[in-house]
């Protein structure tokens, strides 16, 4: 065995230089020969028949090359946008999706034409030349109100508006009713959230006519499947298809499934024989790229007064928006994750997926299990309050504790241990101290709150068996490739793709510590389907250090093995006697018998190889987990509220996570207070809002869509625990998602908290100051 | 996010800069430190055919006193008033209102002129200027602060005035700034201003409206012996502020008396 020297250590990320030095490539960085400028002509109605679209003016404006609606692109595109059918066999209606609109828009910043130009000044002149005649449909802009028999519908042609209806049956709930000597019920309201990266969304694409090849850059966090769904519409064969991503300025979600600019900037490529580019603007972004969260569940809890949970019953409606989100339907996932890390006899959850004239929902950050976790955590303190119960004392009274643990939908819980993080944050915020401060300052009318979020998560997608179903065929595993080359330098191919996560840094932590070579030798390779193993998978669901990190460490297994066959070979002695340590074959017994991996490498490639044995030191490999991984962790969060304004401050936040062996301990850091400010941020500031009657946008700008800086982020306090993981070799988790799943629920018990002498019990987000002096003006009136 | 075409020319002096926007026509735009402006132009809501710039104008980069006032050149940005001595010996208030404008990169290139002449409702030195009875000086002629803000993004310039520089009275009383905002780069939610001047306050009140408002009845309030609490129960009257995402009309004129009886209290 090697001796870890890389793994755990708090390696500086590699690929920082150059994003720091301006070097990184991002869309925008790249300057094809004749590049062409595309911009998108959008509906500003959220539903509208389209009576014509006038493109004459717009066609003789300067430097435009051509301008061009949906029934140019119908000769160039086949068949609906994807939905993959995850979590819902019974879908109901999924209206078709071509991405352009030809005769009906159902969102508002549905493209109905693009203009091609020499540059982007010219394109957006021209779009602006484009005349469409709208009709204005009466828009569906509530999903509840969307809900009821006789609404306006968000395709004129679809029946409902119901997109799925499923129940979730996790034990007898009547049964764990009927036993209840308490229950609590509650409306949460999960607001939808716009992704906003640094980097809005980018596509370049260049058709060759020589070999019809088309090549995509785009920034995308899964170049294969949409190299997958690009080669199907476009007719073209995938090996035909490249789809590079370079440098990704953040995704968070919304850059995993494809969008109609994907199609339709390839299409025009090929239309004009020239290379074209699109670039999102802001106002785009927030209008057009795929929202997550838009969720409104109605909640109730079953327990006994001295505190054990019975049974948790819930309805989930999730505001699909215009078209099913392509993995929209995995937010269901927060039905599976209601119950969190609690016992409980039963947990039932109802999805409802309902279409409106929005823009899609999609997975982000945390997708579906921030809800799951946010409603779970909220219930638990209900029950707590209820009961007049300590809600850390209720906490301790339901955790799991034997594992594995079989959740009440057989999900298999691999490891956990709930008390180890809780203790910790506890002491770690002083809890006894502040639940006395608050005592005392209840006292002087101030609203200091405590609240505690005990969070589990499911991730690390996914065991194949799982899926491929949910995919609609293709498993969510992962794809490595490493090559040792004679002169020692090692390059390594995986089908994950980072936007910010550094899996140049960490990937080579594993792959360097497995070889036992230095970092420097290993150059980490993903982001282009041209290089390395046929598929991957992608970046999302906090998989790719469980899933693609395994895959390169299986693949780094593969040649380790093999040249320890050969070093055997060479030193003459059976591989069974070899010890690998620091790099090195030696001979058990006679240290100085030994080879280093770059002699038997470069040796792989001469003459005199054992018999049977082929040239070459190379790998590929799948792995394929026999089990999602569940990272945990305790998360307790201090708040006071100004009573006169509303305002709330953050005194303190602690969080304690377990994410299993953690492979670069700045990383793990780096990923919690991202992931962190961003359920705050949820909690306090975000929320993409729309004006109810007209459908119509109203948070645009970064003026009006409250995007929080380090200025609004309070200090962290990070500690963890570490219990590994059984289902992976180096007993690794996840953690890009953690610190969302965990945070909104904290702050919001805490606020709850703080104005629970009001007589207030639940608060919902953005936890705004309006919002509060609102609440706290009626509850003292 | 990609603004229409536009003609550019750089101006050499203030004489120069009015001639240039006369020859440009109506369809011509001065532009200053460019921070309301790029983002209006960038999102399309501005297109003004010609801009005139008037960064290439030496000397109305400058904060001076005197005969008891405080006389501040309109290209002054927002990070000279917040590291001038004089200002902060003159004129506190102000200094530590241009310290919470904007963000860094804003407060490098906004100046005092061009926050003047765009006169958002949310904009914090009109709100100083009205309260303290500053005087608006242009390239033809002096305009008292309570005549120059007009309305919403409106003021007393005609399409070819240049703002040139804003006069206010030297004051040093105790003095108060309280900007309510969700983050911290953010506009005012509202904010309000207190500054005691000779043996009176003055007190302003910022977005509560489409322009800034003096609180007269505050200041008489005060002036009659009332407590601070007492007086600030009068912040709201007369307001009638809008409606947005940030907040909602009443919790504007509720923020006008917490943050008046606040700032009365914390002057200092």
């Amino acid at each position: 065995m090697a001796v870890s020297q890389l793994i755990g250590a708090r390696v500086q990320r590699r690929e920082d230089p150059r994003l720091i030095t301006g070097h990184g490539r991002f869309i925008e960085d790249r300057l094809p020969v004749g590049l062409l400028h595309m911009a998108v002509v959008r509906s500003p109605h959220p539903h509208a028949r389209i009576l014509s679209i006038a493109t004459e003016a717009a066609a003789s404006a300067p430097g435009v090359r051509a301008v061009l609606v949906a029934k140019d692109f119908h000769a160039q595109l086949s068949g609906t946008m994807p939905v993959t059918p995850a979590f819902a066999p019974e879908k109901k209606y999924v209206p078709e999706r071509f991405p352009i609109a030809s005769d009906e828009v159902c969102f508002q910043g549905e493209p109905v034409a693009v203009v091609v130009a020499d540059d982007r000044y010219l394109a957006a002149d021209a779009a602006e030349l484009v005349v469409v005649e709208y009709d204005p449909l009466p828009a569906v802009v509530d999903p509840e109100a969307a809900m009821v028999p006789g609404s306006p519908r968000a395709h004129v042609e679809g029946p409902d508006n119901i997109g799925w209806d499923m129940t979730f049956d996790g034990g007898d709930i009547e049964a764990a009713f009927a036993r209840a000597e308490v229950t609590v019920s509650e409306r949460i309201w999960q607001q939808r959230l716009a992704p906003t990266p640094m980097e809005p969304r980018g596509v370049l694409a260049e058709y060759s006519p020589y070999d019809e090849r088309l090549t995509i850059w785009l920034s995308s966090q899964n170049p294969h499947f949409i190299r997958l769904f690009i080669s199907g519409a476009m007719g073209i064969p995938e090996s035909r298809v490249r789809v590079v991503a370079e440098d990704v300025g953040g995704g968070f979600g919304s850059k995993i499934s494809p969008y109609p600019e994907d199609y339709l900037v390839p299409a025009a490529a090929r239309i004009l024989g020239r290379p074209v580019r699109w670039i999102e603007t802001r106002t785009e972004s927030v209008q057009t790229s795929y929202h997550g969260r838009g969720q409104v569940f109605t909640a109730e809890a079953a327990a006994l007064r001295d505190g054990t949970l019975l049974g948790l019953r819930l309805t989930q409606v999730l505001d699909l928006g215009a078209y099913h989100g392509t993995f929209g339907a995995f937010q269901a996932c927060a039905c599976l994750m209601a119950g969190g890390v609690y016992r409980w006899a039963a947990v039932q959850g109802r999805t409802i997926g309902v279409l409106t004239n929005k823009v899609p929902t999609d997975p982000y950050r945390g997708a579906g299990r921030p809800e799951g976790t946010h409603l779970c955590e909220r219930m638990v303190d209900r029950v707590a309050q209820e009961i007049g119960m300590d809600p850390a004392e209720l906490r301790r009274k339901n955790f799991a504790r034997e594992f594995p643990f079989s959740n009440n939908f057989g999900l298999v819980y691999d490891s956990g241990n709930y008390d180890g993080s809780l203790d910790k944050a506890m002491e770690l915020v002083d809890y006894s101290g502040w639940r006395q401060r608050q005592a005392e300052g209840r006292q002087q009318g101030r609203l200091i709150g405590i609240g505690c979020s005990t969070w589990v998560e499911i991730c690390g997608f996914g065991p194949s068996e799982a899926t491929a179903g949910a995919t609609g065929g293709i498993a969510l595993v992962e794809a490595a490739q490493i090559r040792f080359l004679p002169s020692g330098s090692v390059a390594a191919y995986v089908g994950t793709h980072a936007q910010g996560q550094g899996h140049d840094t960490t990937f080579s932590q594993i792959v360097a510590d497995t070889l036992g070579i230095p970092m420097e030798k290993v150059e980490l390779r993903h982001g282009d389907t041209a290089e390395g193993p046929s598929f991957g998978y992608g970046t999302y669901g906090s998989r790719s250090l469980a899933v693609g990190g395994m895959a390169l460490h299986k693949a780094a297994m593969v040649i380790r093995d093999k040249a320890q066959r050969l070093a055997g070979h060479m030193l003459e002695v059976s591989p069974d006697d070899l010890t690998f340590e620091q790099g090195t074959f030696s001979v058990k017994g006679d240290p100085s018998a030994r080879k280093t991996i770059e002699e038997v490498a470069l040796a792989a490639y001469g003459g005199k190889l054992p018999e049977g044995m082929e040239h070459g030191l190379e790998a590929t490999s799948y792995f394929d987990p026999p089990n999602w991984v569940w990272p945990f962790g305790a998360h307790i969060c201090v708040v006071e509220v100004d009573r006169e304004t509303g305002a709330v401050q953050v005194h303190k936040y602690v969080a304690v996570d377990d994410c299993g062996n953690v492979i670069n301990p700045m990383i793990v850091e780096g990923q919690l207070h991202g992931g962190i400010a961003q359920g705050i941020s949820q909690a306090l500031y975000e929320e993409v809002a729309y004006d109810q009657d007209s459908g119509l946008l109203l948070t645009g700008t970064m003026t009006d869509y409250l995007v929080p800086t380090m200025n609004e982020i309070p200090a962290l306090t990070l500690d963890r625990t570490v219990t590994p993981s059984p289902t992976n070799p180096l007993g690794v988790k996840g953690i890009g998602e953690a610190g969302t799943i965990a945070s909104s629920a904290a702050v919001i018990n805490a606020i709850s908290d703080a104005l629970s002498p009001l007589g207030i019990h639940h608060v919902d987000m953005p936890a705004s100051p309006d919002r509060l002096w609102k609440m706290i003006q009626e509850a003292e009136s | 996010m990609i603004p229409a075409a536009f003609e550019y020319s750089r101006a050499t002096s203030v004489a120069d800069a009015v001639n240039q926007l006369r020859t440009a026509g109506p369809e011509a735009k001065v532009i200053a430190g460019g921070q309301s402006l790029l983002p209006m132009m960038r999102l399309r809501l501005a297109q003004p055919g010609h801009l005139v710039d008037l960064n290439g104008i030496p000397d109305l980069d400058y904060v001076r006193v005197k005969d008891g006032s405080v006389q501040i050149g309109a290209m002054t940005r927002h990070a000279t008033l917040v590291r001038s001595e004089l200002l902060r010996a003159n004129l506190p208030l102000l200094a530590e209102v241009a310290k919470e404008v904007g963000d860094p990169q804003v407060r490098t290139r906004g100046t005092i002129g061009g926050v003047m002449a765009h006169a958002d409702a949310a904009g914090d030195y009109p709100t100083v200027a009205l309260m303290l009875d500053a005087e608006i000086v242009t390239d033809r002629r002096r305009i008292p602060a309570r005549d120059f803000f007009q309305h919403l993004f409106t003021t007393a310039l005609e399409p070819d005035e240049l703002v040139v520089e804003v006069d206010f009275p030297v004051s040093t009383g105790a003095h108060r700034y309280l900007k309510f905002r969700r983050r911290v780069f953010d506009w005012a939610i509202v904010a309000v201003g207190v500054q005691r001047l000779g043996d009176g306050w003055r007190v302003g009140i910022t977005h509560a409206g489409p322009t800034a408002v003096r609180a007269h009845a505050v200041e008489d309030a005060l002036r009659s012996g009332a407590t601070p609490a007492e007086a600030a129960e009068r912040a709201s009257d007369g307001l009638n502020p809008n409606s947005d995402v940030h907040a909602s009309s009443e919790f504007r004129l509720h923020l006008a008396q917490v943050l008046t009886r606040r700032a009365l209290e914390q002057a200092a």
